[in-house]
């Protein structure tokens, strides 16, 4: 009876929220697919009318900028914020004094919500009043930094607030691989004449294999769905030169009453994370069970 | 008189509303007037209800065009829980009158005459298959050009009656090293001018292109003008413009650093505050070549279907919408004017006198238009897709002579 109880009660004790996550996760999931399927515009409606808003989607010159803006915005941001994460890792891990005080100063970021740094760096990137301002009363009249007003350069001003909120957690994970390796492996190497670029080129880099897949998937799902630092740093301008999936989908969704086809980029976008999560998920599962 | 037709109302609809009525009657208004002026103006609202005992409960949605407090009425309807009464622009009534979620206001328009002065063009939205949904608050027109007087002065100082004129001024403006153009880069901004330029070239051009979306017109030449005019009024405005809010650009006139603003007239109200007088520190003029027609959005709160128990608060709260004196006191605080052409124009100032005059004269002559840019000459779908153009044109994304085709295109496919 008792042994019978205790098989129960981890099973009892998920189950809410297993409810919970099934109907408000998954539920909302199948909900919004299967309204990308109707013509619903204000309110949902329930009148199928097939793949008509996938259709209209792709056919949208708005859909393939936020697309293309995805494209430039996710491979910087993963890229910058890997190779900054690995390399403020390794400076951090050369035994240095007040590591202790340096690690939260790069983490800090990652406390703020992205409308704080969208603000703060539009504030920041504002050749008004930013540093472009800020040069022009030191003297410097010539120095001109007006990305976040150019449509072409506008997309690398949301790059730029993207990297400096994450790279620090990017540094982090890596910070934890690196003191994860084993010191007698380092330890041979040197004893072998390995220099210390050798030993971090070919010992250290690649065992960082697996917080390398971990960072690319935070970082990916990160892009994504990035909406807030968008709209507080640039609000998808100058005219629709910062438009992300993300913001397209609440603009056709609530603001254009167009739901239908809001839902239909949503379930894209919901493809775009499933086909980058579950080859991660297959290949963690797998390594589980080979161990 | 007037009060004596609101007992009236009420004692029409029966004793059990009565009853209601002395025994408090409560109305939900869901609303985004919430900065300083715009919540004044809603309290005399307030305060007149709270006199006939009935209780206002406030559902302030904060958010410049009402988007939040779109999104927010959605989950209320879909929840089956829909506020008294909603603020609503233009086409966003008619959107949720088709959603049959709104109520009959016949009985109180008819018993206090709502037909004969409410301007056609308003009627359009307030009412839905010949039945009065919604009571207009105000009428702001949006072809308005405000101009810094001392900055006019020194440009020649005759405001600007023809596109040639205009152009003159913003030279000369230009010359004196001042930014001619105060503007915010943000898409309804930048619709905002494009409807003026538009109706500058014809209000029969505006009737074909912005409101029955005639693909002619929409391609043709006339609207490759008014790109044009859109590029060449892109040339005045300075670097640092996009994403700035529309009272910014008010207060770069305000303060002489621009020199003029082209706005609706809610820009006044940034203006009076300012401490500014009308016709000595600033001017205001229709936008050129525009004299004679208004193009026009109007707040307007829409009644939803609500319990039988609510129903009597919520037809008083119509009629005292609709009443003269609320209309004075209102408007006199928003900038806009009255939603009636019965109303003497005795409090209001130069601009809120001639906002009211254009307003009759184009009501007359038939050349009251709703506004593209501000949701009341079609659905949200189709003003969106014109935003999407008209922004990218002046962003310099598509040239002058794309756009025409672009707008064609871009209507055709949310039509």
């Amino acid at each position: 009876m008792k042994e019978r109880l205790q098989d129960y009660i981890p099973k009892l004790v998920l189950s809410p929220s297993f409810f919970l996550i099934l109907v408000f996760v998954y539920g909302f999931i199948a909900y919004t697919g299967y309204l990308s399927f109707t013509d619903s515009r204000i309110l949902p409606s329930y009148n199928w009318v097939g793949l008509e808003n996938y259709e209209r989607l792709w056919k949208l010159p708005h859909w393939w900028r936020a697309i293309t803006n995805l494209a430039i915005f996710g491979s910087l941001y993963i890229l910058i914020c890997s190779v900054l994460g690995l390399l403020l890792a390794i400076l951090l891990d050369q035994k240095i004094r007040a590591e202790g005080l340096l690690r939260p100063i790069y983490l800090y970021p990652m406390a703020l919500s992205f409308i704080v740094t969208g603000t703060a760096w539009k504030w920041f990137l504002d050749p008004g009043i930013g540093l472009e301002h800020t040069m022009h009363q030191w003297g410097w009249e010539s120095f001109a930094f007006d990305w976040i007003k150019d449509r072409q350069m506008a997309i690398y001003t949301v790059v730029i607030a993207a990297v400096w909120q994450s790279s620090g957690f990017v540094m982090a994970m890596f910070l934890a691989g690196l003191r994860g390796v084993d010191s007698d492996i380092i330890k041979a190497a040197q004893i072998d004449g390995a220099s210390a670029f050798t030993t971090y080129r070919r010992i250290i880099i690649p065992l960082m294999r697996p917080v390398f897949l971990s960072a690319f998937v935070v970082l990916a799902h990160l892009a994504i769905k990035a909406y807030d630092l968008v709209i507080a740093l640039t609000g998808g301008g100058p005219g629709q030169a910062t438009e992300l999936p993300a913001t397209f989908m609440y603009s056709y969704t609530f603001t254009r009453n167009l739901m239908g086809i809001g839902a239909s980029s949503a379930i894209i976008m919901m493809i775009m994370i499933f086909s980058i999560i579950i080859p991660y998920l297959y290949s963690e599962l797998r390594t589980g069970v080979k161990r | 008189m007037l009060r004596k037709l609101m007992i009236g109302t009420v004692l029409a609809s029966g004793l059990a509303a009565l009853a209601h009525a002395q025994d408090g009657g409560r109305v939900e208004v869901l609303h985004w007037w919430t900065s300083g002026g715009e919540a004044a103006a809603l309290d005399v609202l307030k305060k007149n209800l709270e006199a006939k005992g009935i209780t206002w409960a406030d559902m302030p949605v904060a958010g410049g065009g009402g988007e939040q407090a779109m999104t927010a009425l959605r989950a209320r309807v879909t929840a089956g829980n829909a506020p008294t009464a909603v603020q609503m622009l233009g086409f966003d009534i008619l959107d949720w009158a088709q959603q049959g979620v709104v109520a009959d206001l016949n009985d109180v328009a008819t018993e206090e005459g709502w037909d004969a002065v409410v301007p056609d063009a308003l009627k359009q939205f307030s009412k839905y298959e010949g039945t009065w949904i919604a009571a207009p608050v105000n009428v702001h027109s949006t072809n308005w050009v405000w101009i810094n007087k001392a900055a006019l002065d020194a440009a020649g100082g005759k405001a600007p009656e023809t596109w040639e004129e205009l152009i003159a001024v913003l030279d000369a403006m230009k010359e004196n090293g001042i930014t001619p153009l105060g503007h915010g880069g943000q898409a309804w901004q930048d619709a905002t001018i494009f409807d003026a330029v538009v109706l500058s070239l014809g209000t029969d051009f505006y009737k074909a292109s912005m409101i029955d979306l005639d693909p002619a017109a929409l391609s043709g030449e006339t609207m490759r003008e008014a790109f044009a005019r859109m590029e060449k009024l892109r040339s005045y405005v300075d670097d640092n413009f996009s994403g700035r809010d529309w009272n910014l650009a008010s207060a770069m006139v305000i303060e002489g650093e621009a020199g003029m603003q082209m706005m609706g007239d809610w820009a006044k109200g940034e203006f009076l505050n300012a401490g500014l007088t009308t016709g000595e520190d600033f001017v205001c003029i229709r936008f050129p070549g525009t004299q004679g027609a208004v193009t026009f959005n109007s707040d307007q709160f829409v009644m939803f279907e609500v319990g039988e128990d609510l129903q009597a608060a919520q037809k008083e709260m119509a009629s005292a919408i609709m009443d003269p004196t609320f209309q004075i006191a209102f408007n006199t605080v928003k900038g806009s004017v009255p939603a009636r052409t019965d109303i003497s124009d005795e409090e209001f100032d130069d601009c809120g006198k001639k906002g009211m005059a254009d307003l009759a004269q184009a009501n007359e002559n038939g050349t009251l238009f709703g506004s593209m840019a501000h949701g009341h000459a079609n659905p949200a779908a189709v003003k969106n897709a014109m935003y999407d153009v008209i922004t990218r044109h002046f962003n310099g994304e598509i040239s002058t002579d794309e756009a025409p085709a672009e707008l064609a295109a871009a209507v055709e496919a949310f039509k």
